[in-house]
């Protein structure tokens, strides 16, 4: 099956002409069209271009010299700009938005040589932890427990790219991350993620929600993949502010570096109550692993992590609110009519954003205006700074922090919906790290006894990606997670 | 403090000005909503009123990057269609809203 293959595979096999780059993508484009309409990871299949863009590819192989994505077949969240083809970050407000220019991320994938199938569902401005907040509709996890066809979330935001990449819909896809949207997504369909350092990867033409955290990565398969990915993805933008100019290392080659004398922090405050037992096993599994490695085991404290989520929820909105101000009506997307000009912005946009992104609005807003400011904006700014010194004091002792990702396996759709507060407890072990803007990797470690994949993360220092990637090939090779799921191509569906 | 903003976010004449600053349509049905919602999430927020912040300097963005200036020159440019070709109105090679002075 060419859809069963991870990159690193496809990468050889193409250049051994097992199979054309067309064939590789059409048994994509194939299982898309088998899959889609169940599952509902793609807004947008851009089938014809994608062969396209195949037959081109294998041109360039042929010739030989191709760079290293060529070929490949990607799914693009539908959060970056893509050159006519619709982006609409999951929004009515977007619903008709064609970019007259393309991202930066995928620039540099497209000059690497990546095929793209589509565009990918997410939660609507990556404001959500299950795809449940699509102005698309929902995406249903490949995943199901044992005996059950409950339909259980992705996760989120990047709900669509974990699907489309556990059901085989895509060989890799690119994801982003303010707060966990990679990394939780990527824990609840059993596959790789890592959101990188801030500053790794441009943020020029990703459509913005909160812009000191949002940060682009890669989604796959396999550690191996997602390096391949990052290498093509990341690099200094000059159209980016808060892009950084520093040179990207071999991140392929840094996956089979060895371990020996690495020290690894285990975080004690992230033993929540309530965490549940099967993470807590698992967790203990990845600290055995990473013991026979040749690691060294340490204890250490975040104290100000037990207070990420709240700040989070403060700053986030906060920038959202100023971002989401763009969305008028007039320059581009929806247009709700009104009798002036204020009613139009009005209508526009309380006809065009869905409730989590209002709700968001008015949070952000309330947090910002004048005699809130301090008690909210200013006091969680000066928190940031507190969760931020903890990992610089942690990552003088430890090289690399290893935390579950997630606090449960993926649920279902209707359960934690009622409580905006209880959603957003998801994030509860990403968010300190996008607070402070440093690197995490999520990977899949075990399964519960209910069948559906449990997810360890690792926190690196600020451009500690190439550590990552050595510590989770270590993990990735010890787990052997060769586990599937039941709605994928060439599956029972 | 905490109780104090609390019971203010619950009133709905707050989600109404809110809504004000934030140009959103919102409809009366939906104030007690957003207001009920708005207040749990503002009660779980009071969390950071315990947490000390004494001569904390507060963090703006990740910190990790830093501004650059750039040359003054012109990078872009030329691709009016480009830039008109999402508005939902346009007259010739303007943007068209509802008249905005009588």
């Amino acid at each position: 099956m060419l859809t069963g293959m991870k990159i690193t595979e496809a990468v050889d096999g193409l250049r051994q002409k097992k199979f054309s780059a067309e064939e590789l993508t059409k048994a994509h484009v194939n299982a898309i069209n088998k899959l889609n309409d169940r599952i509902n990871a793609y807004i947008t299949v851009t089938a014809d271009a994608a062969i396209e863009q195949a037959k081109a590819a294998d041109q360039k192989l042929a010739a030989g010299d191709a760079p290293a994505l060529t070929g490949i077949p990607l799914a693009i969240k539908d959060l970056f700009c893509t050159k006519g083809v619709k982006t609409t970050a999951a929004s009515r407000i977007l619903e008709n938005f064609v970019p007259p220019y393309e991202s930066t991320v995928t620039a540099n994938l497209l000059r690497d040589g990546a095929v793209f199938l589509g565009k990918v569902n997410l939660d609507e401005f990556a404001m959500g932890s299950g795809n449940l907040n699509s102005a698309f509709g929902a995406v249903e996890n490949p995943w199901k427990r044992q005996g059950e066809d409950t339909f259980l979330v992705p996760g989120g935001s990047s709900g669509g790219s974990a699907a489309a990449v556990a059901a085989q819909m895509a060989m890799g896809a690119t994801g982003t991350d303010t707060g966990g949207s990679i990394r939780q997504p990527a824990a609840y369909c059993g596959i790789t993620g890592i959101k990188p350092t801030y500053g790794r990867c441009s943020r020029w033409g990703i459509i913005a929600y909160a812009s000191s955290l949002d940060q682009a990565g890669p989604m796959g398969k396999s550690v191996e993949d997602c390096a391949i990915m990052l290498q093509s993805m990341a690099g200094f933008d000059p159209k980016d502010s808060t892009s950084v100019d520093k040179e990207v290392p071999d991140y392929r080659a840094a996956c089979n570096r060895s371990l020996k004398g690495m020290k690894v922090g285990i975080p004690m405050e992230y033993r929540v109550p309530g965490l549940s037992p099967e993470i807590e096993a698992v967790w203990q599994q990845g600290i055995n692993w990473l013991k026979e490695a040749g690691c060294e085991i340490v204890d250490v404290s975040l104290p100000h992590t037990k207070h990420g989520l709240a700040t989070y929820y403060i700053i986030a909105p906060a920038e959202a609110s100023s971002n989401l101000a763009r969305y008028d009506g007039v320059r581009y997307g929806r247009r709700v009519d009104g009798a002036s000009l204020d009613e139009l912005y009005a209508n526009t946009r309380g006809a065009g954003f869905g409730d989590e992104v209002k709700r968001r609005i008015l949070m952000g807003t309330y947090v910002l205006s004048a005699g809130y400011y301090d008690a909210y904006y200013l006091r969680a700014q000066k928190v940031r700074k507190l969760i931020n010194q903890d990992f610089m004091n942690v990552f003088d002792k430890v090289d690399v922090l290893l935390t579950p990702t997630a606090p449960t396996a993926a649920f279902a759709k209707g359960e934690n919906q009622e409580d905006p507060v209880q959603m957003y407890l998801n994030d509860i072990f990403t968010v300190p790290a996008s607070m402070a803007g440093v690197p995490g990797l999520a990977l899949p470690a075990g399964l519960s006894s209910q069948g559906l994949p449990l997810g360890l993360q690792l926190l690196g220092r600020p451009f500690g990606e190439e550590t990552l990637f050595a510590v989770g090939s270590a993990m990735e090779k010890a787990a052997n997670f060769t586990h599937k799921p039941t709605l994928r191509a060439g599956g029972s569906l | 403090m905490g109780a104090e903003l609390t019971d203010k976010i619950l009133d709905k004449k707050i989600v109404q000005r809110v809504a004000k600053l934030s140009s959103l349509a919102v409809k009366e049905d939906e104030l007690a909503i957003y207001a009920a919602d708005l207040g749990g999430i503002i009660n779980w927020m009071e969390q950071l009123n315990g947490v000390d912040i004494t001569d904390v300097q507060p963090m703006v963005g990740t910190e990790i990057a830093q501004l650059r200036l750039r040359e003054d020159v012109v990078t872009d440019g030329d691709c009016k269609e480009d830039v008109l070709s999402n508005a939902p109105e346009r007259i010739a090679d303007f943007y068209a809203v509802p008249k905005v002075v009588e």
